[in-house]
């Protein structure tokens, strides 16, 4: 393949512009800083106050918020770094980074492209097209067969021929989105539509191909990465099993289920693989890897990972680094091209969604943010905990991009040890404003088949969010943070009083209620007196006795709390009507009720709204219709992701407040849907 | 103490269960909320609530409080008078006992400067003792509009029956809120009307709430429900732009020892003394930045049966008069007399902390002056214009208990300790004078003196006295603002020095002619 430049071509990299934002901008940024690189940032206007673009050297405005208004538009971000005087461009990762054309008019502009050659983006853009040249190149794939065009029984057949169960996937997407998987081919047709649409919409392409489902399988991956000197090695593997929504959570190098004959297997067809494509640059080999050691080529990504962190714990490899370096035409260093593997490095993706309401992604005010970590965008020297984030405390997490808040990977001798430093630290982690997945990283990282190495891509299925999105505190222990928080609100109260402040909380010369603080998890009744406290949350005695109250700034109080004969610190920090309680057993997240509830906002009953900020995609029922529990009444899309809004129950749409194409914020009424007891419908 | 402190919560929670379970429930029934409940939701959540003369009323013939509750809230950081009818009571009707509450809350709000909030829900005067109640009871309504003059404002939540007299309520006042189909607000109902004029008339169309929001503009608010009354009332005051005219509290620390002590200090038998010192060490701000010694004792060698001395409560600076030996001689007179001037040249207010038995009596002190002494001492309470705070932790006998700045000498706050005991003079001491004299009398007139009469006579004074002389029944009397736990002293003092901090503190030199 053409565009490996010739190996006297050497350029000196003195300026760079990423095109991309949040913790995978700073990530390079900060490998360019340390290379003497000046750093040039791109943002949106939702995106002018985030922390990349302050890390920067200089930025240039995007105009608009949309990715394709901005990250995505190629000329743009071209002109930008020609403004600035950047003379290469990095990709990150997502958005313009498998973009041939982008890496063509980079280079056209007479900028390098920190990436690899546009023909190899190509060659490995169609998924179809680079397993049928991994096919002739001998690395064993999957089954599978373009859909593009099929319908009806021209699908059926093609899909009859790949086998069930099968996944419908967007030929030219990634992360998951257009992706469904199929079991019963009546689902089919539906499956393939969604998928376009979803592919549509987000990779600006609806071709989809059909593929044989592994079951159990575990997804492993080969870092590899070739210079303009002929070099190719492979960096290892990774392990990227544990998914959501085919979306990477939990990765890990090496993977538990590879030993050292299967390592050299894989590698060896990870770099026939490169070889193949002339491949130069950071890139990664997917392979989906069965319960008896066979695997199958799944496709290339043509950029730095994600998870390219845990590679770089367990080579001592800056992986940004070597991108530049091949980028500049320099061959790869030794210690890049005899690698060696020490210990294990796990990192999870620390998303701003709610596992519990179908990963619904959660946008707002991120109050507080801060992991312990040991450093930061680098590897801590020894054991320890590395923080790749993109975010700081105050910053908006906006509807527009991916929640994802930050990586937190963590290195240790032996995979245990880095898996329970892991969750110590994001158990410790202050995460105040939005609902994250930390509570269900934590458990995972915990659990005894994580440790046990059992972790395929179906393992949240198989251990069931009930279990591993349960908060970490348990029912007492979330009683016991709730009056935690009323105290801590009712010493703030006092510490901002105008009058009276200096006295103690609630005194009453002749007591006759209790104190109540009404929380969505429930209410707090307590008194504080001279025989010290007495509560209860919605009746339930919670015996806990209180060591020492500190307001130690407006909004933020220190608890010393003894309960059953453990003494513990308390912090709550206090925004609003929200108390964030972080404990020694867990986090809880509190809303207040108001004393005084507005008495018209009430909610007709059956009532359908919006969970999250989005556009109305499609509208499967009109008014009048008669409709089943479960039945699909509409179609929300947030965050490039579509979320189904079903009945509650049977009955009748008896309002229907939006249409295909409305914009709707969270807690907006879509539909009401009108209970009908079960007698009359049987009978009419 | 602690038993006389378990009589104090018993007669407490007779005045928290007003008219009793039943009536309570019926009320609850109707969707309203109890009298204490609305003050609950009306106070800023967490901030103390100070209730005054709960024990109103006891050992009459009325129920405990009186059937009303009185007390001072922060809403909306604004310190209030709050006054709310207790419904379950006879329907919040107003007896003899209920008016001295509501004027005693009036006075406190006028002296301290405070905005008053009516939480209004009365069937008006209890008809039986309607001769005690009319004629002065005019007084509620001068005060509400007097208040008003005087730049207090005045809220009126009306939450069911306001009417004929009970009507003045919302109209006198500045603000006035109704319940949706809760406030009934008339000079006369339907079966009055149909004496008077034959009109048929009917109680929305007379006194609701929407009548009077809409038609005759008596409300200024319609509130959805009583919740909604409450909310409204809140951002009225919240709008009231309230500025407290005095100083403000300094930073202060806890007291060098534990309140609870207190409760072991007072001696059940009060012939014997205490240290006041070891009150004040529990009561007042402990050392610190500003503050380095807790109490600096003014004159200590000199009248060692009266200390003096300066100190902080809550962060506000106050000057302390404290019985030590119970008797109040000369010296002791003169020394009071001098630091009530010097606190009013400071403007300093004062805390008089009673345990007196009374001003020295026998042949050497009278021929040394002790009448011209104690009347020196009583010129300058009398006439000193700092706040004056008064705490009766044991006796307060005779005229010590004026000299003490005692009810009748207008002191901006009176509690009582359950230890206390005021009276002329002791049950012992009244009961032998009484015989004395009898004897005498009998001597007089030749006859003999009947032993056996004479003993149950002097029981029955003495047990009579005792009595009378007892912090609960001279609470019910309205005798006091309260009675209070000792251990509750300084957050009590604390309120009413923060209280009394709505306008300046402002001394005077004008006193009486001195009789030196």
């Amino acid at each position: 393949m053409g565009g490996v430049p010739p190996v006297s071509d050497q350029h000196t990299l003195r300026s760079v512009l990423v095109a991309n934002r949040g913790e995978i901008a700073r990530r390079v940024f900060a490998t360019a800083r340390a290379m003497g690189l000046r750093t040039v940032a791109v943002y949106s206007d939702v995106d002018a106050d985030a922390p990349y673009v302050a890390d920067a050297d200089v930025a240039v405005r995007l105009p608009g918020n949309t990715p394709s208004e901005t990250y995505l538009d190629a000329d743009l971000v071209v002109a930008a770094a020609l403004r600035a005087g950047a003379d290469c461009v990095h990709p990150g990762y997502g958005f313009l980074s498998e973009n041939a054309d982008f890496a063509r008019a980079v280079q056209s502009a007479g900028l390098v492209f920190v990436g690899p050659s546009a023909e190899a983006i190509e060659a490995m853009g169609s998924k179809l097209a680079a397993k049928e040249l991994m096919q002739r190149a001998g690395v064993p794939t999957l089954p599978g067969v373009d859909a593009t065009g099929l319908s009806g029984t021209e699908l059926e057949k093609a899909a009859a021929d790949v086998g069930y169960p099968l996944l419908v996937k967007a030929s030219f997407g990634g992360g998951g989105r257009g992706m469904r998987e199929v079991r019963d081919p009546s689902d089919l047709a539906d499956a393939v539509a969604g998928a376009g649409r979803e592919a549509a919409s987000a990779f600006g392409n609806g071709t989809v191909f059909l593929e044989r489902l592994v079951e159990r399988p575990r997804h492993v991956e080969v870092q590899i990465f070739g210079d303009s000197h002929g070099h190719t090695v492979a960096l290892f593997e990774r392990e990227c099993s544990i998914q959501r929504r085919h979306q990477k959570v939990v990765e890990e190098a090496p993977s538990p289920a590879v030993d050292p004959d299967l390592r050299d297997r894989l590698q060896e067809a990870a770099v026939a693989a490169a070889r193949a494509i002339d491949y130069v640059g950071a890139g990664t080999v997917e392979f989906l890897l069965d319960e008896w050691g066979d695997f199958f080529f799944l496709e290339v990504n043509t950029r730095l990972q994600v998870e390219h962190p845990v590679t770089e714990a367990v080579t001592g490899l800056d992986l940004v680094r070597l991108q530049f370096d091949v980028a500049a035409g320099r061959p790869l260093p030794s210690e890049a091209l005899t690698p060696t593997l020490t210990g294990c490095a796990i990192e999870v993706r620390l998303y701003a969604e709610d596992p519990s309401r179908s990963w619904l992604p959660q946008s707002g005010r991120l109050e507080d943010f801060h992991v312990p970590a040991e450093a930061e965008f680098r590897l801590p020297d020894g054991p320890g905990v590395r923080l790749d984030s993109g975010v700081a405390p105050g910053v908006e997490v906006g509807v527009h991009y991916d929640p994802m808040l930050a990586k937190v990977i963590a290195w240790a001798p032996d995979r245990t040890s880095a898996a329970l430093a892991l969750a110590g630290a994001l158990q410790r982690a202050r995460l105040h404003g939005l609902t994250t997945n930390r509570d269900l990283l934590v458990r995972v990282l915990r659990s005894e088949a994580f440790l046990a190495g059992e972790t395929e891509t179906g393992f949240l299925d198989r251990h069931g969010l009930d279990v591993l999105a349960a908060p970490l505190a348990d029912e007492e222990g979330r009683r016991r943070h709730a009056v935690v928080a009323a105290l801590a609100g009712a010493a703030l109260r006092r510490a901002a009083a105008p009058a009276l402040a200096g006295l103690p909380s609630g005194w009453r010369n002749n007591p006759t209620a209790p104190h109540t603080t009404v929380f969505d998890a429930g209410t707090v009744r307590y008194r504080l007196d001279r025989t010290g406290l007495t509560a209860d949350v919605d009746g339930t005695p919670v015996p806990l006795t209180v060591l020492g109250t500190d307001v130690l700034q407006p909004g933020r109080v220190r608890l010393e709390v003894e309960a059953d004969g453990l003494r513990g610190t308390y912090d709550v920090h206090v925004e609003g009507d929200r108390s964030f309680v972080d404990a020694p057993d867990g986090s809880t997240t509190l809303v207040e009720q108001p004393r005084f509830p507005e008495p018209t906002a009430k909610v007709a009953p059956g009532s359908l709204t919006a969970a999250m900020p989005g556009a109305v995609t499609r509208v499967a029922v009109a008014e009048g219709d008669r409709i089943a529990a479960g039945q699909l009444v509409l179609v929300l899309e947030a965050m490039k992701m579509e979320h189904p809004v079903v009945a509650p129950a049977a009955g009748v749409v008896q309002a229907l407040h939006v249409h295909v194409g409305a914009q709707v914020e969270t807690g907006a009424t879509l539909a009401v849907v009108a209970e009908t007891e079960e007698g009359n419908s049987n009978a009419s | 103490m602690l038993e006389k402190l378990d009589q104090l919560r018993a007669a407490q929670a007779e005045a928290v269960a007003g008219g009793g379970e039943k009536y309570a429930a019926r009320h609850k029934k109707r969707g309203k909320l109890l009298a204490r409940e609305r003050i609950e939701l009306l106070v800023d959540e967490g901030s103390a609530f100070l209730e005054l003369m709960p024990l109103a009323g006891w050992g009459s013939d009325f129920a405990t409080g009186a059937s009303m509750v009185t007390g001072i809230g922060v809403v909306e950081g604004v310190e209030c008078m709050i006054v709310a009818n207790d419904p379950t009571v006879k329907g919040g009707a107003s007896n003899p006992w209920t008016l001295k509450k509501a004027f005693r809350a009036a006075q406190i709000a006028q002296e301290n400067r405070l905005p008053t909030i009516n939480l209004v829900e009365s069937g008006g005067a209890d008809l039986p003792t309607q001769k005690e109640i009319f004629i002065p009871g005019g007084k509620l309504f001068r005060d509400l509009t007097r208040a008003s003059a005087d730049r207090r404002p005045t809220i009126a939540l009306v939450f069911g029956n306001s009417t004929a007299g009970g009507a003045y309520v919302p109209g006198m006042s500045d603000y006035v809120v109704m319940v949706k189909e809760g406030a009934k607000v008339f000079l006369g109902g339907p079966p009055l009307v149909k004496m008077a004029t034959g009109e048929e008339s009917d109680d929305e169309s007379l006194g609701g709430a929407e009548m009077h929001a809409r038609t005759s503009g008596l409300a200024d608010y319609l509130a959805v429900d009583e919740e909604d009354a409450i909310r409204i009332g809140r951002r009225i005051v919240a709008r009231l732009n309230w500025r407290k005219g005095g100083s403000t509290p300094a930073p202060f620390a806890e007291p060098e020892l534990d309140p609870d002590g207190l409760l072991d200090l007072v001696p059940s038998d009060l012939k014997e003394p205490f240290d006041p010192r070891e009150v004040i060490r529990r009561v007042v701000d402990g050392p610190g930045p500003g503050n380095e010694v807790a109490f600096d004792e003014f004159k200590p060698l000199y009248g060692s049966s009266l200390v003096t001395g300066w100190a902080r409560i809550h962060g506000w600076p106050v000057g302390i008069l404290a019985n030590a030996q119970g008797i109040l001689f000369s010296q002791e007179a003169q020394k009071a007399a001098q630091f009530i001037q010097l606190a009013n040249q400071v403007d300093t207010p004062l805390l008089f902390l009673h345990n007196t038995t009374g001003y020295m009596v026998g042949k050497e002190y009278e021929q040394g002056g002790i009448i011209k002494h104690g009347a020196q001492m009583i010129n300058a309470v009398s006439n000193s214009t700092v706040p004056h705070v008064s705490v009766i932790m044991g006796a307060s006998y005779g005229a010590g208990n004026y000299g003490m700045n005692g009810r009748a000498y207008d002191p901006r706050f009176l509690f009582t300790w359950p230890s206390a005991k005021s009276a002329v003079m002791g049950p012992q001491q009244l009961a032998g004078v009484m015989s004395i004299v009898a004897r005498a009398a009998a001597e007089a007139k030749g006859q003999p003196y009947d032993e056996e009469g004479d003993a149950a006579m002097r029981a029955f004074v003495e047990a009579q006295i005792e009595e009378q002389s007892l912090p609960l029944f001279l609470s019910g009397m309205v005798y006091d603002d309260g009675v209070i736990d000792p251990r509750d002293t300084r957050t009590v003092l604390g309120i009413c020095l923060s209280v009394i901090a709505n306008q300046p503190v402002e001394g005077t030199s004008k006193f009486g002619v001195f009789r030196l």
